[in-house]
């Protein structure tokens, strides 16, 4: 028996960085299970609430280490409320979001989550302090956090982002281009050294050029880091390549999850097959001839019942109005999962069981 | 038949605090009832080549050069009761953000049949009957219901088709859009898209289209006309441009748009940022960001080669290539 055993205060404190993997490499990063998430709808001279706004209703997903799940769908889907719950933003009303086997809530305080989590926003100068230098803006939750060097923290980071800090360090906001501004926020984000990065619409408001350009930069920097991404976005082009797994979301709930290459090859849900054929085609000879779907997504305040896409779905059934669909893998395919009554074969749809009809 | 439009060495500067070279040098035409995409990143001139068209920049501030014509008529020359006539008879317009282009305190069927009675002196009856036709074309559902509706009773995609019935409704020969789509959802997209193709078909107008989508560009358009640096780098039809870029800025545009990019691979991304446009440009403005720029690039303005008849590329390297063919 040695000193050390008997005296638990003398072993000497190393943290490696492996410790902060807490769960083994199995365990998923995130779980998020029923989340929920209902805004009031407030109005009349009283201030009553009206209405409730369903942004977030019952969604359930994980995400594995190392990896970049992309979320797609329309405004208005859940996209982002889901993100901002995710790192804490916004308080949610129901459910578990259980981040690397700790629970947010009972084992994990929100200050310690946001030391693993960071968010990178869509709009880059609304996201940075216009008061700030840029070198100050990325120290800032360095500093918070107590982490050592801040400042040289952000220096080596501006420096790894593509932005010479001699150069940069004392601008503010306002003197930096779009490009330049995002990737600020991209060394903010990395400043505390998180393991989970949540990019909400990171390039969609970047010059296509420009976009390109960042988009390498966080391939780079997710082996360099050994990153896990949430990648939300509405662009499926920019989702298919950066990401590994694909979430599909429709008014509030998860229609469809899946491995890029297998939804690519397959959409399992009518809504997907219609958001993947509203893309615009790049072939001049072979130019989109229908709309894949008529009319606006409904309002989020009253979503239909049942299943919430029946009322812009060709496949629709009387099943499909008073049932909702469970997400559930596809036969032959568990990875892919899908909730739709066309593929549940015990679900009472007239073609049950028979995938989606061309 | 006369030329829809003939755009002709067109320069624009923003004159105050400090200079910007919006415009340098352009020259356009289009042929009755052509469909052309502006194709370009911000800053790079569309819109502002749009707001010439319509004489809505403020004169004060501007400084113009060269000619446009629409239908022969020479557009800078225009003022008062002339410039109101031609705007929204002659030419009008479709804006990004319907929300903040439609006037809030009236209903949609009172904003278009105004245009309706200043244009065409109809009784403000008749004029609600075009506008309720109007309605009916761009395919909103229950039009008779919506003529009475205000804009934010509307939604997205439902306010943008009221803006293209209001941009219609006095048949004009030319429809500018600058990123009608850009604001809406994918599958909304793709509804406008193909609505501004039908209506275009039936009604026989020009239209130019203002996007930084290529995809959009492909749908829309017959032709396109990259610009960068306020200059036009290329022209050519649609599959000119989409499957024999020449200019090295289109060619990396195409490549940024990650359409068929294998997933993972490093992009093939243009480094750098488009120019400020403080000075006039007197060598090519791509050539900082050009991976095969020489010293004959910094040395003067590209020349302008024509292949095709109606195909330009603004490249020395365009050169060779032709050379070779």
């Amino acid at each position: 028996m040695s000193a050390t055993d008997l005296f638990p205060a003398l072993k000497p404190k190393t943290a490696a960085p492996e410790s902060r993997d807490k769960g083994g490499p199995a365990q998923p990063l995130v779980i998020v299970r029923d989340l929920q998430k209902h805004f009031p709808v407030r109005g009349g001279i009283l201030g009553r609430t009206q209405a409730m706004v369903q942004a977030v209703d019952g969604v359930s997903f994980e995400v594995k280490k190392g990896e970049t799940l992309g979320i797609v769908g329309e405004s208005g889907c859940g996209k982002s409320t889901t993100a901002r719950l995710l790192i804490g933003l916004i308080e949610k009303d129901k459910g578990e979001i259980i981040f690397d086997g700790q629970g947010l809530g009972d084992a994990l305080s929100l200050k310690e989550l946001r030391k693993d989590v960071q968010m990178v926003f869509q709009d880059s100068y609304a996201s940075l302090n216009p008061r700030l230098t840029i070198e100050d803006s990325v120290a800032f939750g360095a500093k918070v956090q107590g982490l050592d060097d801040p400042n040289g923290r952000a220096r080596s980071l501006m420096a790894r982002v593509g932005l010479d800090p001699d150069r940069f360090a004392h601008r503010y906001p306002h003197e930096l281009s779009g490009g330049q501004r995002q990737r600020v926020n991209i060394a903010r984000a990395l400043a505390m050294s998180p393991r989970l990065v949540v990019l909400d619409e990171a390039v969609s408001a970047l010059d296509k050029s420009v976009e390109a350009q960042v988009l390498n930069l966080l391939s780079d920097l997710r082996r360099e880091f050994g990153l896990t991404y949430i990648f939300i976005s509405h662009d499926l082009n920019v989702v298919r390549y950066i990401s590994d797994r694909i979430l599909v979301m429709y008014l509030g709930e998860v229609v469809e999850v899946a491995p890029v290459d297998s939804i690519w090859r397959e959409q399992a849900h009518p809504y997907t097959r219609s958001l993947f054929s509203a893309m615009p085609s790049m072939d001049p000879d072979n130019r989109t001839q229908e709309p894949p779907l008529a009319g606006d997504p409904p309002n989020p305040i009253d979503p239909p019942k049942g299943c919430r896409f029946h009322t812009r779905c060709r496949f629709a059934s009387e099943v499909c109005k008073t049932r909702v669909p469970k997400l559930q893998g596809l036969p032959g395919n568990a990875e892919h999962l899908a909730a739709c009554h066309l593929h549940d074969a015990t679900s009472g749809h007239p073609k049950a069981g028979q995938g989606v009809p061309q | 038949m006369t030329k829809l439009l003939d755009i002709q060495n067109l320069t624009l500067r923003f004159k105050g605090k400090r200079t910007v070279h919006a415009i340098n040098d352009v020259s356009l035409s289009m042929e009755q009832g052509e469909t052309l995409a502006l194709l370009g990143e911000s800053g790079s001139g569309k819109s502002v080549t749009l707001k010439a068209l319509l004489g809505l920049l403020p004169p004060k501030r501007t400084e113009i050069e060269g000619k446009i014509e629409v239908n022969g008529t020479d557009v800078l020359s225009l003022s008062g009761r002339k410039l109101q006539k031609y705007r929204g008879g002659e030419v009008s317009m479709v804006f990004q953000e319907p929300a903040l282009a439609l006037d809030p305190v009236y209903t949609v069927g009172r904003q278009i049949a105004e245009s309706v009675m200043r244009h065409k002196g109809v009784s403000k009856a008749e004029a609600m009957s075009t506008a309720l036709d109007m309605l009916d074309r761009v395919r909103i559902p229950s039009a008779n219901r919506r003529l009475h509706n205000y804009p934010h009773e509307l939604s997205g995609g439902m306010r943008q088709r009221v803006m293209i019935a209001l941009a219609l409704a006095c048949r004009p020969r030319l429809l500018l859009a600058d990123e009608p789509t850009t604001a809406l959802d994918a599958t909304v997209q793709i509804q406008i898209l193909l609505l501004l193709r039908e209506l275009q078909k039936e009604f026989g107008m020009g239209v130019i289209f203002v996007t930084h989508d290529i995809g959009v560009a492909v749908e829309i358009s017959e032709r396109v006309a990259v610009m960068y640096a306020g200059q036009i780098v290329e022209e050519g039809t649609t599959s000119e441009i989409i499957k024999s870029a020449q200019h090295p800025y289109t060619q990396g545009l195409l490549a940024a748009n990650l359409h068929d990019v294998e997933r993972g691979a490093r992009l093939n991304a243009i480094p750098g940022a488009p120019p400020s446009l403080e000075a006039k440009p007197e060598s090519c403005s791509f050539a900082p960001r050009c991976p095969h720029a020489t010293a004959e690039c910094r040395a003067a303005l590209p020349p302008v080669f024509t292949p095709a008849p109606r195909r330009r590329v603004a490249c020395v390297m365009a050169a060779p290539a032709l050379a070779a063919e």
